[in-house]
C-alpha cells in the first residue's frame, strides 16, 4: 500500500513562502510526476513526503496515517537521489544491503533479496566493486537497487535520470517504467523534463512557484491545459501562442495550437509566412516561420521528407477542433 | 628558448638553495639540542666544542635514574591520549549537528568558539588555580589536565572536523536517513567511515598540541600530573645553567612527537591544508 495524502501542507525557508498550501492525492500505485522549470518546488514537496524537510504546516498522511512528526526512516518510503547518493565505503552487495541491515533483516533473506535485485537490474557482476568504479547508469541501478530491497510503500525518485547521458536516460527511463508495470507500487517522480513526464506518468502533476498548476493524465494535460502555462510547458515543441485579431476571432484573448496540429502548403492556406530555421530530426522537421504578422515566430512541425529552404514562403492551415483558446487572465475559456 | 630555460633552471636552482637554508635555519636550534644533550654541562657553554667534543650519555643516564623521565613521559601520554579522545567524543557530534544541520546561529556558534582561542591564557590564571587548588581539590591530576587540554583544543576540533564534514555530499546522510539509520546510525556507519582520513588528522593534530601544551600543564601540576613539559621546565635550575641536562630532557620530550609526526607526515599534511584536498 502507498496512499500519499497531502493536506494544506506549506513550507517557509524564513520568511519565504516557498509551498503555499496545497492538497494533493496520490493513489496507491500510482505512477505520480511532479513536473515544473527549476525553483517550483516539486524537489521540497518530494522532500517534504520524504520527512527530509519539515512542514511548515499541514499533514503529510500515507496510507491513512499522519507521519507529519515521523522521522524519514519510518515513514517506509524509499528514496533515489539525482546525485545517487551512494555509500563510496561500501561494495554494491553492501549498500544494497545497508536497508535491510539496519532494519535487522537476516542475512540469508538479504542474500536472496540483493541476488534478486542485482539480477533484475544486471548488477550481478558488479556486487563486489565499490561505486567509484561504475559508470553513472550503473550507480543509478546500485541506488534503484537499494531502494527494491526495502520492499517501501512508496518509491521516491528525485531527478534521477538528470546526470546520464541522453541514450542511457531514454533506456533507464524504459526501465523504471517497466518496474512500475511489474511492482504495482506507488511512485512519485519528480523531473523538469516534460518527455519523461508525459512517457512515464500515470498522473502528471505540474507545478509553478510551488503552486499546482493542474493535475491529470498525460494526455489531460496535453489536449485540455488548464491555462497558458501548462498549455506552453507540456508537449514539445512548445504550443504556438497567438494574440490579438487572430484570437479575437475565435472569441479568445489568446488562442495556442501545437506544432503538430498546422498543415504546411507551399501554395494555399489560412497564415503565411518566411521559413527561418529548419530542425530536422528525420522523423520529423520543425518549421520556424517568421513574417506570419501573427506571433514572432510560429513553429510547425512537418513530416521528415518535407523540405523548405530558408527564406521560402509557406502556407500554413491549424486544424480548427484542436484550437485552445484563452481568457486574458490565462486560463482555458 | 635556451635563454628561457636557463633562466628557470637558474630559478630552480635558487629557489631549492633558499629552501634549503630556511629550512636548516629552522631545523639548527633542534639540531644543536640534539647535540648539546651528548656534551657534560661544563662543555656545553664552550664554544670552541660547539661541533667537536667528546660524546657522553651522561644527561640521559642522569634524566632516567635522578628525574623519573618514565613518569612524566606516561602522564603525558595518558594526559595527550584522553584529552584528544574527549575532545573527539564531543567535537564529532558537535561538527555533525553544524555541518548537516546548520540553523542560522551556526555560523556565530563558529566564530565564538574560535574567538575564545583570543583570550589570553594568562587573564584566567589566577581564577583556574585557586579553584582547582581551593575548592575543586582537582589541582595537579591528570582529570584537571585532561579536561583543561580538551577545552583548548576543542574550538580548533571543531573547526577542522567541520570542514571535513563540509565535504561530505548532504545526499549520502540524506539516503541514510532514509535507509533507516538514527542519529548514531549515522554517524557511526556514515560519517565516521567517510571522514576517516580527516578525523585521524584531526586526532593527530589535537594530540600534538597536548603533548607540547606548556602553560597550563607546567602551571596546574606539581608532581602527581606532571609532564615532560614540567620536567623541562623544572630542569631550567635557576642555581645555575646545566644546558647539557636541560638539552637531554628537551630532546627526549619531543622525541617522542617528532617520531610520530614523521610516521604520519601524509596525514598532518592532509589536516593542515583544511579543506583543499577532496
Amino acid at each position: 500500500m502507498g496512499r500519499i495524502v497531502l493536506e494544506q501542507v506549506t513550507k517557509s525557508f524564513g520568511e519565504t513562502q516557498v509551498i503555499p498550501p496545497l492538497d494533493l492525492t496520490i493513489e496507491d500505485g500510482e505512477f505520480a510526476v511532479f513536473v515544473g522549470p527549476s525553483g517550483c518546488g516539486k524537489s521540497t514537496l518530494l522532500r517534504l513526503i520524504a520527512g527530509l524537510e519539515d512542514t511548515t504546516s499541514g499533514k503529510v498522511i500515507i496510507d491513512g496515517e499522519d507521519v507529519t512528526q515521523v522521522s524519514p526512516s519510518k515513514r517506509g518510503l524509499a528514496m533515489v537521489f539525482q546525485t545517487y547518493a551512494l555509500y563510496p565505503h561500501m561494495t554494491v552487495r553492501k549498500n544494497i544491503a545497508f536497508p535491510m541491515r539496519m532494519a535487522g533483516i537476516p542475512e540469508d533473506e538479504q542474500n536472496k533479496k540483493i541476488a534478486a535485485a542485482a539480477e533484475s537490474l544486471n548488477l550481478t557482476d558488479y556486487l563486489d566493486r565499490k561505486p567509484g568504479q561504475l559508470s553513472g547508469g550503473q550507480r543509478q541501478r546500485v541506488a534503484i537497487g537499494r531502494a527494491i530491497v526495502r520492499d517501501p510503500s512508496a518509491f521516491l525518485f528525485d531527478e534521477p535520470l538528470s546526470n546520464l547521458d541522453a541514450a542511457l536516460r531514454v533506456g533507464m527511463r524504459l526501465e523504471i517504467s517497466e518496474m512500475h508495470e511489474r511492482m504495482k507500487t506507488t511512485m512519485i517522480y519528480v523531473t523538469h523534463d516534460q518527455v519523461e513526464a508525459m512517457t512515464m506518468a500515470n498522473k502528471i502533476v505540474v507545478l509553478q512557484a510551488g503552486n499546482i498548476e493542474q493535475v491529470g493524465s498525460p494526455l489531460d494535460l496535453y489536449r485540455e491545459p488548464r491555462n497558458l502555462f501548462v498549455a506552453g510547458f507540456i508537449g514539445s515543441p512548445k504550443m504556438n501562442f497567438i494574440e490579438g485579431d487572430e484570437a479575437a476571432k475565435h472569441g479568445a484573448h489568446t488562442i495556442g495550437i501545437r506544432p503538430e496540429h498546422i498543415e504546411v502548403s507551399s501554395d494555399a492556406g489560412t497564415w503565411s509566412g518566411v521559413v527561418g530555421v529548419s530542425e530536422h530530426l528525420g522523423s520529423d522537421t520543425f518549421f520556424h516561420v517568421h513574417d506570419t504578422g501573427l506571433a514572432e515566430t510560429i513553429t510547425v512541425r512537418a513530416g521528415g521528407e518535407v523540405s523548405f529552404k530558408h527564406g521560402d514562403r509557406i502556407h500554413l492551415t491549424p486544424r480548427q477542433d484542436v484550437i485552445h483558446k484563452f481568457g486574458p487572465d490565462g486560463l482555458r475559456l | 628558448m635556451a635563454i628561457v630555460a636557463q633562466t628557470s633552471r637558474a630559478g630552480r636552482i635558487s629557489r631549492a638553495t633558499f629552501a634549503w637554508i630556511v629550512a636548516l635555519i629552522f631545523f639548527f636550534p633542534i639540531f644543536w639540542m640534539v647535540l648539546t644533550s651528548f656534551k657534560t654541562d661544563a662543555d656545553a657553554v664552550k664554544p670552541e666544542f660547539l661541533f667537536f667534543f667528546t660524546p657522553t650519555l651522561e644527561n640521559y643516564l642522569n634524566m632516567t635514574e635522578n628525574y623519573d623521565y618514565w613518569r612524566f613521559a606516561t602522564n603525558s601520554v595518558i594526559t595527550s591520549v584522553f584529552a584528544t579522545l574527549f575532545t573527539l567524543a564531543v567535537g564529532i557530534p558537535c561538527a555533525y549537528a553544524m555541518a548537516f544541520n546548520p540553523s542560522r546561529a551556526t555560523k556565530d556558534v563558529l566564530m565564538w568558539m574560535l574567538s575564545t582561542k583570543m583570550l589570553p591564557a594568562a587573564a584566567v590564571l589566577y581564577p583556574m588555580t585557586f579553584l582547582t587548588k581551593n575548592f575543586l581539590g582537582i589541582y595537579d591530576t591528570h582529570f584537571l589536565l585532561i579536561i583543561v587540554l580538551s577545552l583548548i583544543n576543542l574550538p580548533i576540533v571543531v573547526w577542522m572536523l567541520f570542514t571535513y564534514f563540509k565535504e561530505i555530499p548532504k545526499e549520502i546522510i540524506e539516503a541514510g536517513k532514509m535507509d533507516g539509520v538514527n542519529t548514531w546510525g549515522e554517524v557511526k556507519e556514515i560519517l565516521i567511515p567517510l571522514a576517516w582520513g580527516g578525523i585521524a588528522s584531526t586526532a593527530l593534530l589535537c594530540f600534538i598540541f597536548c603533548w607540547n601544551e606548556a602553560y597550563w600543564t607546567v602551571r596546574l601540576t606539581t608532581t602527581e600530573a606532571a609532564t615532560l613539559s614540567k620536567l623541562i621546565e623544572g630542569n631550567r635550575a635557576p642555581e645555575g645553567l646545566f644546558f647539557g641536562r636541560l638539552s637531554a630532557v628537551s630532546a627526549a620530550a619531543v622525541g617522542p612527537i617528532v617520531v610520530l609526526g614523521w610516521f604520519c607526515q601524509k596525514q598532518l599534511v592532509q589536516g593542515l591544508t583544511f579543506g583543499a584536498v577532496k
